[in-house]
């Protein structure tokens, strides 16, 4: 079938209202560029999820990043996004301004080069992510061990994506099913979401990023949906990968068995979700002298009462929906993390409205 | 060698250096003169801007700072309709500077004003503390033929957009070499001269031009549409990118309607003229891959507005960049 019937077919498409959520930045960015919802029946509702990593990270962990940037002998590392996001009274690029050592680099290896330059100087990169990142920070911990440099240390907020999805079903977003996200399936393999959409009956489509994939995996997803019961029935999986030019259904074992030795599950906070058990991934024990504090981080701090970026993170409500945005919430004056980071909903909705 | 603060003291130190690489590289018999100001021909309209230059790293793939300080100033005055004249140039110099980085800068300079067809007439010298560092300011000035208004405010329903070539290539090799990326990319970075010289030869009815630099095309179009107040529509299939800096900005999130270059510019015109224009521009040097990218209406309720048609047929509205263009995490 050619591009332009699947086309036809989503905007032709007159059933029930459905909603299908995409949980990955890169998703968020690449269907608000493809101009995807004007052509779609608008009985196909697209919603974001919590797929942007740094949107995800409390405002504790911001926090920390300062109180560490502030120390004697001590730089703060990371990457561009997470220097504006709102800690409790200010972002890292405040503190920056006011004498916090801070450094934006962008990739984790830069830090060992800084490290080297200056050995008297202690250097905490601060490590967001989801699975796809994650086996990046390994190869820096590999190097940090090979090489015996003591004065690297992280501190993580990583999290991984099938427990917060578990968490959305439990707690209230009605998803008729999720555009699985595309980066992480490289690293993870399309079976990370398998038992998942056994479990709630609800089809995940892993998906490339082109205007054409997302057509492609829109597609797969509705007609998953519109079958599910048939499938069900017929014991088939309602996971589908609608990309597989790079991912795989067992996904990168070399990069998972990566991050298995350096890290383990544990609880994490969510941006305005709260606690979800085993959302997170930790330095093991034998590496905690790598670590710069990254566990118990749990404050979640709203800078403007009103914000209702948890709201947009679960898909409950648009970013339109929320009282501020446009208004007093845009890029340049983010009141949630939402409209910070260039995977945040809210600043995709403002820049491609 | 390396500059120190001596070099900057307006002493002897100072006088050789000037001696040696400046007026060696600029060479001319304004310059030589070595007065207080220079004094030079003029004509009764003239286009002055200044710009100033700062970039990490200081040579890359495609060109250096001398080349880009030269290249944005007169590319400034061109987008006027302005013949470039005379550039002044002001460097900081960041003490630790390597002399022979900052001989091959000013030669760079000189021989990219021999391009574009201007004269550096005045120059100051400054050294600063630092790690070794070269900022450039440049002033320029440009004659503008009577009669002719090539302005921001002058774009009108039934025109058409072109654009010279290529976009975001030089964004992708500054990122790339700070990023220690290893690609094939290299900086755009160009006077338009014989560009602009070749439509207003050939009487082009030119209604703007503006060179597409920080912020990228989206950014220049937008603001254009404003000062304009009217509907630009692009197509998104119609705009240039080569497929190096495509998976660039595929790898890390980028989007190349919102990077930079040094050597491209955007024409507005009439639809009826847009063919020959086109063929003009793609015989002029760096002008080989300009395109039709874009057409433009009415505005409506009296402002601008920026669109652009997607590759599956939707409507994407864009605004100008807000903060900066980072990669991504994930």
């Amino acid at each position: 079938m050619g591009i332009e019937t699947y086309i036809d077919y989503l905007k032709n498409y007159d059933g029930p209202d459905v909603t299908f959520m995409e949980v990955c930045g890169s998703h968020t960015a690449a269907i608000a560029k493809s101009g995807i919802t004007k052509v779609i029946s608008p009985k196909i509702h697209l919603v974001s999820g919590p797929g942007c990593p740094v949107c995800v990270s409390p405002s504790g962990y911001v926090d920390r990043l300062i109180a560490l940037a502030r120390q004697p002998e001590t730089t703060v590392c990371t990457f561009g996004d997470l220097l504006r996001i709102p800690g409790t009274s200010e972002s890292l690029n405040e503190a920056k301004g006011s004498g916090a050592s801070v450094e934006m680099v962008y990739s984790p290896m830069d830090v060992i080069a800084l490290a080297k330059e200056h050995p008297d100087q202690t250097y905490v990169f601060g490590a967001v992510g989801f699975e796809t990142t994650v086996p990046v920070y390994t190869v820096l911990m590999e190097q940090v061990e090979s090489e015996g440099i003591t004065n690297i240390q992280v501190l993580t907020a990583l999290k991984v994506m099938p427990p917060v999805i578990r968490w959305l079903c439990d707690n209230g977003a009605r998803i008729d099913g999720f555009i699985a996200p595309g980066h992480v399936s490289v690293i993870s393999g399309s079976k990370h979401f398998e038992a998942l959409s056994r479990e709630y009956g609800i089809p995940f489509a892993v998906t490339g990023f082109s205007p054409k994939e997302l057509v492609v995996g829109i597609y797969g997803l509705l007609r998953m949906w519109e079958q599910r019961q048939k499938l069900l029935a017929e014991g088939e999986s309602l996971t589908k990968n609608f990309y597989p030019s790079v991912v795989t259904h067992d996904g990168n074992v070399i990069a998972q068995a990566k991050v298995e030795k350096y890290f383990e599950p544990g609880p994490a906070v969510w941006r305005g979700m709260g606690e979800i058990a085993d959302s997170g991934l930790y330095l093991r024990k034998e590496y905690a002298a790598l670590d710069a504090g990254s566990r118990g981080l749990d404050e979640d701090h709203k800078i403007n009462k009103a914000c209702r970026c948890d709201q947009v993170l679960m898909g409950k409500i648009t970013s339109e929906e929320c009282p501020l945005f446009g208004k007093v919430c845009s890029p340049l004056t983010p009141q949630g993390a939402c409209m910070v980071s260039s995977e945040g909903s809210c600043y995709q909705r403002f820049l491609n409205r | 060698m390396v500059i120190t603060m001596a070099h900057g003291s307006g002493g002897a130190a100072t006088s050789e250096l000037i001696d040696e690489i400046f007026a060696k590289a600029f060479d001319n018999t304004v310059l030589n003169e070595m007065e207080d100001s220079a004094v030079v021909e003029g004509s009764a309209r003239i286009a002055m801007t200044t710009d100033s230059f700062v970039v990490t790293p200081l040579e890359y793939p495609g060109g250096d700072i001398g080349r880009l300080a030269v290249c944005g100033t007169v590319n400034d005055l061109l987008m006027r309709g302005a013949t470039p004249k005379y550039l002044t140039c002001g460097y900081i110099i960041q003490e630790g500077t390597d002399v022979e980085l900052l001989r091959r800068v000013a030669t760079s300079m000189a021989e990219t004003a021999r391009e574009a067809g201007v004269t550096i007439v005045a120059g100051d010298t400054k050294v600063i503390e630092g790690n070794g560092g070269i900022m450039i300011n440049t002033a320029g000035v440009g004659f503008v033929p009577e009669g002719l208004e090539i302005s921001a405010t002058r774009i009108q329903p039934g025109d058409v957009v072109l654009v010279s070539g290529n976009l975001g290539d030089h964004h992708a090799t500054i990122l790339g070499s700070r990023m220690n990326i290893t690609n094939q990319i290299e900086s755009d970075n160009a006077p338009l001269t014989d560009m602009v010289a070749t439509l207003l030869a050939h009487k082009i009815p030119v209604h703007c031009m503006r060179d597409v630099t920080r912020g990228g095309l989206a950014t220049v179009l937008k603001e254009l549409s404003d000062s304009s107040k009217v509907t630009i529509t692009l197509e998104e299939e119609s705009l240039p990118v080569s497929p190096a800096v495509r998976d660039f900005c595929g790898l890390l999130g980028l989007d190349p309607l919102y990077m930079g270059n040094e050597g491209k510019m955007i024409v507005a015109l009439p639809a009826e003229a847009a063919e020959e224009a086109l063929q003009l521009l793609r015989g002029a040097n760096y002008g080989a891959d300009a395109v039709q990218i874009g057409v433009v209406t009415e505005g409506i309720d009296g402002h601008g507005d920026l669109l652009v048609r997607t590759a599956i047929g939707g409507m994407r509205q864009l605004d100008v960049l807000q903060g900066e263009g980072l990669p991504r995490i994930c």
